[in-house]
């Protein structure tokens, strides 16, 4: 008789995540992330991309996955979330306008402390303004239902590139560069340190909210939300109270993201790297997807086998990327679109606790 | 004491006159029927009444209350409840979770939101899930459940609501015949034992005349007629209509 | 904000007119969305790629020395073919599904299409000169490019025949029942799947004959082909399915309120304010149904 070697895996996986070697498991993955930058020592950099990778394809799959409005859309709260910060950093103790104008960092430099509390301020900020705007064009915009919704998000995430790169103080078409570290603190090793942790910290907060949130009443309205959204009326839920906090709390932690990522990358330019919607914003739904909707492992899955891939291979396709890309998008939505959780439930019900008997799936209902 | 009150309610859909000026009463704790040839606007009468859609003329009043302004959420608060003809139940989340969520917590605030569901809810849910049959597809998705099963599952979402009042769209239509007279039983004690009011829609003529105390004939839009069932039953324009007489 | 078009009634009668005869065009590319939207249920997000794709072949045409006006015959013939190529490869597994993959799915097409198309023709922005000239009216104040009443020219005689066509024709007829009620037809013995991929080969010859006018009249690069994607939606959401005179009108409204919006806020912001227009039409929608508590579908 054949191994059945998935099997294998996922019943060792199971093993793993059960109650009593939950702790053991979890430490042991948060030990590993905290020692990567120094056994990866190399790839510091694109480590911190994916965790923010996982963060995003998360936060997307509140609304995607759970609450089946797939949002073209986030990107949005990502670039202000980008150039809030920067502008933040800058802003606090040199003239904005300036700094975009004269190519930044050479005229106007940051001491250590006005560096750390630049980046502080600037990353509080980019986490409170993205829900407040997701908050007031919720209400309208969440009111779309499907391919409507999945549009005017779309509509949305490019006009705000469109609209950025026409605005002369954050740098219009050319964009604007973010603070440097501080010369005197070290080198770019410790730099990339630096915000490897940050991103760490974000991702665990985020992954600890959404756990916490699943786990809730609201994660189960989301559910229905998804289900039947006119049952979920119909049973007296205001749904599009549901439906803006979630859209928040996404916001939220995505914006915090993107300040992150402006100054990882050091340089914001607004199509290309803010409101990047044909990469970033393809790729949120793409991972989500590829590892499993509506599930809380499936976006982790997805984003890290999604970013080893394409770290991989990109540089292999070469000029290709975006062919490799969109056939990519198109494999995977036309034969994979349960993802490897969705196929994994499929297989291996009892794993997920979804077993049932047969027996019960096959009797016939009695009322007597 | 009449929990609902229709008054001379109108609706149209573009050039097609769904409701015209129709009128009904239901008491408090009664169980009543509605019956009428298919088409006739039985199930537009039901969009009306509970915010589905606004009415073009006329009142509706939910225990003296005004609702025919309201959103539909707001109605089923106020514990006005409708099942529908073809099912709505959440297909990916299994029966347990579709009545955990289907609970309706005293005030919805943010505390509500995003609290824990109690672990009561659970013992809860499997007793109405017992109730309606359901206790062993308990943990089978509600989408892979049969339509019958479905209507029982809508069923049991209900009384987990607690309703004051419920509005039932062809509870029988689809259902096993061996099945029928349980279901029977099941929504007289639901009416006696919960105290919940019934306005049913039915086109099955034994299981009105078993579970009505009064019925309302409505044929093309208007209501035709009304009476107890045995009253309608004699009825010889509710028999026209039906048999397509003019 | 830039005034000077209402103080100008010269610069206003050259925007309106530039206006007008770019929205025929728009009007048509969305004459081709609504088709397959109506009878397949797909929203193709690669529509602005067929539209360049077109215009490439004219393009192509001009520097192998040939007149690009006659690209308008030669790139409906070929974008019809790559049409029905594209049905058989991909479009045909997301027929019957969510419209959300078959979102998912053009959109990967895209952006597929775009790097070949970066590939094949640079990334340069190039236009297939057609030597048209120019038409100049009141005084030499107002520029009216003969190129731009070619393209309007043709995309309404593309626009009658086609209205002939779906009349007349038995695939036309077949076409239009299968919009109805698929099921119905298919049962009474139409070809679903020739019908479909008709459909789409039609819609990408019409983005062709487009793509080719743009070509002779504006400029063609890669990377623009969203913007037709969104005018053509935007279009056929305001004017619903199925409504011709409709679709012409909203596009001519379209083409009126870039030229503005132009004119305005500077082009820089020009294709922001489309996406912006497209954002502020959902929403107006939504609010509008919400009056009598429904939702667009």
């Amino acid at each position: 008789m054949k191994k059945d070697y998935l099997y294998l895996f996922v019943d060792f996986i199971s093993k793993l995540t059960s109650k009593e070697n939950k702790t053991y498991f979890f430490s042991g993955i948060i030990l590993f992330l905290l020692l990567a930058p120094f056994i990866f020592s190399a790839y510091k950099v694109q480590l911190s991309f994916m965790l923010i990778l996982i963060l995003l394809a998360m936060t997307w799959d509140v609304q995607g996955g759970q609450m089946g409005y797939n949002t073209f859309g986030n990107i949005l709260f990502f670039g202000v979330g980008m150039y809030l910060c920067a502008s933040i950093q800058i802003g606090m103790f040199f003239p904005l306008a300036e700094w975009t104008e004269s190519g930044g960092e050479k005229t106007f430099v940051h001491s250590t402390d006005q560096y750390f509390q630049g980046l502080f301020v600037g990353l509080i900020f980019a986490g409170l303004i993205p829900p407040i705007i997701a908050g007031l064009i919720g209400y309208g915009i969440l009111g779309l239902r499907g391919h409507y919704f999945a549009i005017c998000t779309l509509g949305l995430g490019i006009a705000a590139g469109e609209l950025a790169g026409g605005i002369e103080l954050i740098g219009a078409g050319q964009g604007m560069t973010t603070p440097p570290f501080p010369k005197g603190l070290g080198s770019l090793e410790l730099r990339s340190q630096v915000f490897y942790f940050l991103c760490l910290a974000l991702l665990v907060f985020t992954f600890i909210t959404l756990r916490w949130l699943y786990s809730t009443r609201f994660g189960l309205v989301l559910n229905a939300i998804r289900d039947n959204e006119d049952k979920a009326e119909a049973m007296g839920i205001y749904t599009m109270r549901y439906k803006i906090s979630g859209w928040m709390i996404s916001a939220f932690f995505v914006g915090i993201a993107g300040g992150l990522v402006g100054n990882i990358v050091g340089y914001i330019e607004p199509i290309e790297v803010a409101f990047d919607g044909r990469e970033m914003g393809v790729f949120m739904v793409l991972m989500t997807i590829l590892g499993g909707k509506g599930t809380l492992w499936g976006p982790i899955i997805g984003a890290t086998a999604f970013h080893i891939f394409k770290e991989s291979f990109w540089s292999m396709f070469l000029g290709w990327q975006y062919v490799a890309l969109g056939v990519l998008i198109i494999v995977i939505v036309i034969y994979f679109p349960e993802g490897i959780m969705g196929y994994l439930r499929e297989k291996y019900p009892e794993k997920f606790g979804e077993a049932v008997d047969e027996k019960d799936r096959k009797a016939q209902v009695t009322l007597n | 004491m009449s929990i609902l009150d229709v008054n001379n309610v109108s609706k149209s859909f573009g050039g097609v006159k769904a409701n015209v000026d129709i009128s009904i009463k239901v008491n408090e704790g009664e169980i009543v029927g509605l019956i009428g040839p298919n088409g006739s606007g039985k199930t537009t009468l039901f969009n009306s009444i509970v915010g589905t859609h606004p009415i073009d003329n006329g009142s509706i009043k939910f225990q003296g209350e005004e609702i025919s302004k309201l959103t539909v959420p707001t109605i089923a608060k106020l514990g006005l409840l409708r099942t529908f003809q073809q099912t709505r139940i959440y297909g990916k989340l299994n029966c347990v979770q579709n009545l955990l969520i289907s609970y309706k917590p005293e005030k919805e605030n943010i505390n509500t939101m995003f609290s824990k569901i109690p672990k009561n809810l659970n013992d809860k849910a499997e007793k109405i899930l017992e109730f309606v049959g359901l206790y062993q597809k308990r943990n089978l998705r509600a989408g892979d459940l049969s339509f019958g099963q479905q209507k029982l599952l809508e069923l049991a979402m209900a009384l987990m609501n607690e309703p004051k009042m419920l509005l039932l769209d062809e509870p029988t239509a689809g259902i096993n015949p061996t099945l029928i007279n349980g279901i029977i039983d099941r929504l007289i004690r639901i009416n006696k034992e919960f105290g919940i009011t019934l306005l049913v829609i039915e086109h099955n003529m034994k299981v009105v005349m078993q579970l009505a105390q009064k019925v309302f004939c409505i044929a093309h839009g208007q209501l035709l007629a009304e009476g107890n069932p045995d009253q309608i039953k004699n009825d010889k324009r509710v028999i026209d209509a039906y048999l397509g007489a003019q | 904000m830039d005034f000077l078009i209402f103080q100008s009634p010269y610069l206003l009668f050259q925007a309106s007119m530039d206006g007008i005869l770019l929205g025929i065009l728009f009007a048509l590319i969305a004459y081709g969305m609504a088709l397959q939207w109506g009878v397949m249920n797909i929203i193709n997000i690669a529509q602005g790629e067929l539209v360049i794709m077109g215009g490439y072949i004219a393009y192509f045409m001009y520097t192998a020395g040939i007149h690009p006006a006659f690209g308008v015959i030669v790139s409906p013939i070929i974008m019809y073919f790559v049409g029905v190529g594209l049905y058989k490869l991909v479009i045909n597994k997301v027929v019957d599904r969510d419209l959300f993959i078959s979102i998912l799915a053009t959109f990967g097409i895209s952006i597929l299409t775009m790097q070949l198309m970066n590939f094949a023709f640079g990334a340069d922005v190039v236009v297939a000169q057609s030597d048209f000239g120019t038409l100049m009216l009141f005084d030499n104040k107002v520029t009216l490019p003969v190129s731009k009443l070619f393209s309007a020219g043709v995309a309404i005689i593309f626009a009658i025949i086609l209205v002939l066509y779906m009349k007349k024709s038995k695939l036309g007829r077949a076409i239009r029942a299968t919009a109805q009620n698929a099921r119905a037809a298919k049962i009474l013995g139409v070809d679903t799947e020739k019908v479909y991929a008709s459909t789409f080969g039609i819609n990408a010859a019409l983005c062709g004959v487009a793509g080719a006018c743009v070509a002779i009249t504006f400029t063609l690069h890669p990377y623009v082909g969203l913007p037709y994607t969104v005018r053509s939606f935007m279009i056929v959401i305001v004017a619903g399915l199925g409504n011709l005179p409709g679709v012409a009108l909203s596009g001519m409204a379209l083409g009126l309120f870039e030229e503005y919006a132009d004119y305005l806020l500077g082009t820089e912001f020009r294709i922001a304010s489309v996406f912006f227009l497209l954002v502020l039409i959902l929403i107006y929608r939504r609010f509008k149904l919400a009056r009598t508590r429904e939702y667009l579908k």
